[in-house]
């Protein structure tokens, strides 16, 4: 009996005796592994870009806006109905069971002044509620409080943007800036949360309480209105849930009869996001899918060297059978000569891989992930096709008659 | 004690649906120590008879004993236990492996043998010393003339320390010189190592080198007799 280590040198001698060969064999494993690597990575980077969205928006969130207006047969968009009240919020969140935190919304676009400095930003009015159903965090300072709220307190809590463009690098909190002339003091600092998932900066806004803004920032038609209650629903299980309270709640306050279209549309961020991402999960998985068939033509390139590798070494099998190899000893030895040769190709195929998925990060700005669990899928299917593609062969040889081996010229 | 005892052996082959009966059942011995050259011309059944004696193939009928053991019984891995441990072949191609030095082709045997790897390189030292080429061990066969590469094949067939040596038209491709140089090593081979040496030829010239000559015609014996020795070759 042969062991392993010995056959595996002998295989490694007979691979670099025919380089040329041996490396063309190995070309087609090297191509599918490297693309089964950069097609998952670049998969798995599109899919933890959205998933960071999703976190920074928040999970599990519904957006209520007022329904749509009509003006002389005009439709005039969705939000441009004034429907929603501070009240609908506050309904929302002691009667919906499904919700566990609800924030209204009144923004509008103001001239901010600090001193000799000023800053045009969006200024939110809103509620606690805010800091859960959006996932925003202070890094300095407080955040707004239902006191805030119950007394228009003229306060504000700034975004990391507006605080450096107004302050540099100062700290903002305790001082008093103006907000369309109306001062307010700054009583904390948001953390910054970048980018969404569209691209404008989340950093760069205001919040101040609801009903402040109400009175003092942004005048509205009637004294209680909002544009907008975000809802946080209390798992991803119950968000259906709550879609169906919030609906059933605000027809019935908004008095709205059985055949009437809702004034108000509910809809499902989070939900949309996760199509994204599943779509994404399915891309990654096809991509992968082409890849492997690709990893498929190497194995079968694999085969085919095997195959001739088997019939032009006849004679050598011939003498190792006459010299007492067993029919299994050959086997080995083929076996793990297409083994090496795929797992060998493999290894360069990762590499290939990780440039390739670097490549497009660096020409498409693609963000790519290579994920261990990846390399060890590509590593582990190459050496499968290695053992698969060289079963054949192997076997082939170790049935040879060892009388017609040695006559074989 | 009897080496070799081949009883009633027949070898049928099926070809296009024609059979062939190349061994019409043959019987005799061959004791431990003997040297004996097997004679026929070309279609009389000696390479059969000299694939089944070398376990390279098992008999259609009749049995064939080497050492005791039912050769026809075993199977391909019993087969090539036998053809590792108890036979050495002599190829008239030589059959070394190209890509190998001299020493590593020695070693080729006691690789599925599992002797461990020093011991390999010892055992396989001492053989190419005893063919008296511990020089050339490292050098490919396509460096070394004909005669040297048959005197490595034959230290290949020594290095199990076989019982049985098995020598196919061993100088059917070696000038007159070199022919008589390597049947004169495996003369000693006979007499010093008390190898058992079974000769496959058709030159009678090389028969006489051995001690008793069975001859082969159609698949029979056709004679079996002990060599009068005299000086030198004819």
């Amino acid at each position: 009996m042969m062991g392993l280590l010995e056959t595996a040198k002998i295989s490694l001698r007979s691979l670099w005796a025919n380089k040329m060969r041996s490396g063309l064999a190995i070309l087609g494993v090297i191509i599918g592994v490297g693309a089964v690597i950069a097609m998952i990575a670049v998969g798995r980077g599109a899919s933890l870009q959205i998933e960071s969205h999703i976190s920074s928006m928040g999970s599990n969130i519904l957006i209520i806006v007022p329904g749509t207006t009509t003006s002389g047969g005009v439709r005039m968009g969705a939000g441009t109905q004034q429907s929603l009240s501070l009240d609908d919020a506050i309904a929302i969140e002691e009667e919906c069971s499904a919700v566990s935190h609800v924030s209204p919304e009144l923004s509008g676009v103001a001239q901010v002044v600090y001193g000799n400095r000023n800053w045009s930003t969006g200024v939110i009015g809103t509620t606690e509620g805010m800091m859960d159903v959006h996932n925003w965090s202070v890094s300095s300072g407080r955040f707004l409080t239902d006191q805030d709220v119950r007394s228009s307190t003229k306060v504000a809590v700034i975004g990391e943007t507006v605080a450096y463009e107004l302050f540099g690098s100062a700290n903002p909190v305790g001082e008093i800036i103006r907000i369309k002339k109306v001062p307010f003091q700054v009583v904390g600092v948001l953390a910054p949360k970048g980018q969404s998932a569209f691209g404008s900066d989340q950093d760069d806004v205001i919040f101040v309480p609801v009903t402040t803004a109400q009175k003092r920032l942004f005048g509205t038609p009637f004294p209680r209105m909002v544009r907008r209650i975000s809802v946080k629903a209390r798992d991803a299980e119950s968000i259906y849930l709550a879609q169906e309270q919030i609906t059933a709640l605000l027809r019935q306050r908004h008095r709205i009869g059985p055949n009437q279209d809702d004034d108000f549309t509910v809809r499902n961020l989070t939900q949309a996001m996760e199509a994204a991402q599943q779509s994404t999960q399915a891309m990654t998985l096809l991509l992968g899918a082409i890849a492997s068939v690709s990893l498929l033509v190497g194995g079968i390139g694999i085969m085919n060297i095997m195959l001739v590798s088997v019939t032009e070494r006849t004679r050598e099998i011939g003498i190792r059978m006459a010299v007492g190899a067993r029919p299994r000893d050959i086997r080995l030895q083929f076996l793990i000569e297409a083994f090496l040769l795929s797992v060998i190709g493999g290894i360069a195929g990762i590499a290939l891989g990780a440039l390739l998925s670097q490549t497009l990060v660096l020409l498409f700005d693609w963000s790519t992930s290579i994920s261990p669990s990846s390399i060890l899928l590509a590593f582990g299917f190459s050496g499968f096709v290695g053992v698969f593609f060289g079963f054949y062969p192997a076997y082939k040889a170790s049935l040879m008659d060892p009388i017609e081996a040695l006559r074989y010229e | 004690m009897a080496l070799i005892e081949a009883e009633g052996v027949r070898k049928v082959y099926r070809m296009d649906g024609v059979t062939v009966e190349a061994l019409k059942g043959v019987t005799f011995s061959i004791n431990e120590g003997e040297f004996v050259a097997i004679m026929g011309p070309s279609g009389s059944g000696k390479s059969t008879l000299m694939h089944i004696l070398g376990c390279l193939d098992v008999p259609t009928s009749g049995r064939y004993l080497l050492g005791g053991v039912d050769v026809g019984s075993l199977s391909r891995d019993g087969l090539a236990g036998i053809r590792n441990s108890k036979i050495g072949f002599v190829f008239q191609g030589f059959n070394l492996l190209q890509r190998m030095s001299a020493l590593e082709n020695v070693e080729l045997p006691m690789l599925y043998g599992g002797v461990p790897s020093r011991e390999r390189a010892e055992k396989a030292l001492a053989a190419l010393k005893t063919v008296g080429l511990e020089e050339r061990k490292g050098h490919r066969p396509n460096q070394l003339s004909g005669g040297q590469q048959q005197r490595v094949a034959i230290a290949r067939a020594l290095v199990n320390d076989p019982p049985l040596i098995l020598a196919d038209e061993p100088t059917g491709n070696l000038d007159t010189k070199t022919s008589v140089e390597v049947m004169e090593l495996l003369v000693s081979l006979n007499e010093e190592h008390g190898k058992t040496i079974v000769l496959v030829t058709h030159e009678p010239d090389i028969a006489s080198f051995s001690k008793r000559i069975i001859r082969v015609l159609d698949g029979s014996i056709s004679s079996d007799e002990v060599v009068i020795k005299h000086d030198g070759i004819a």
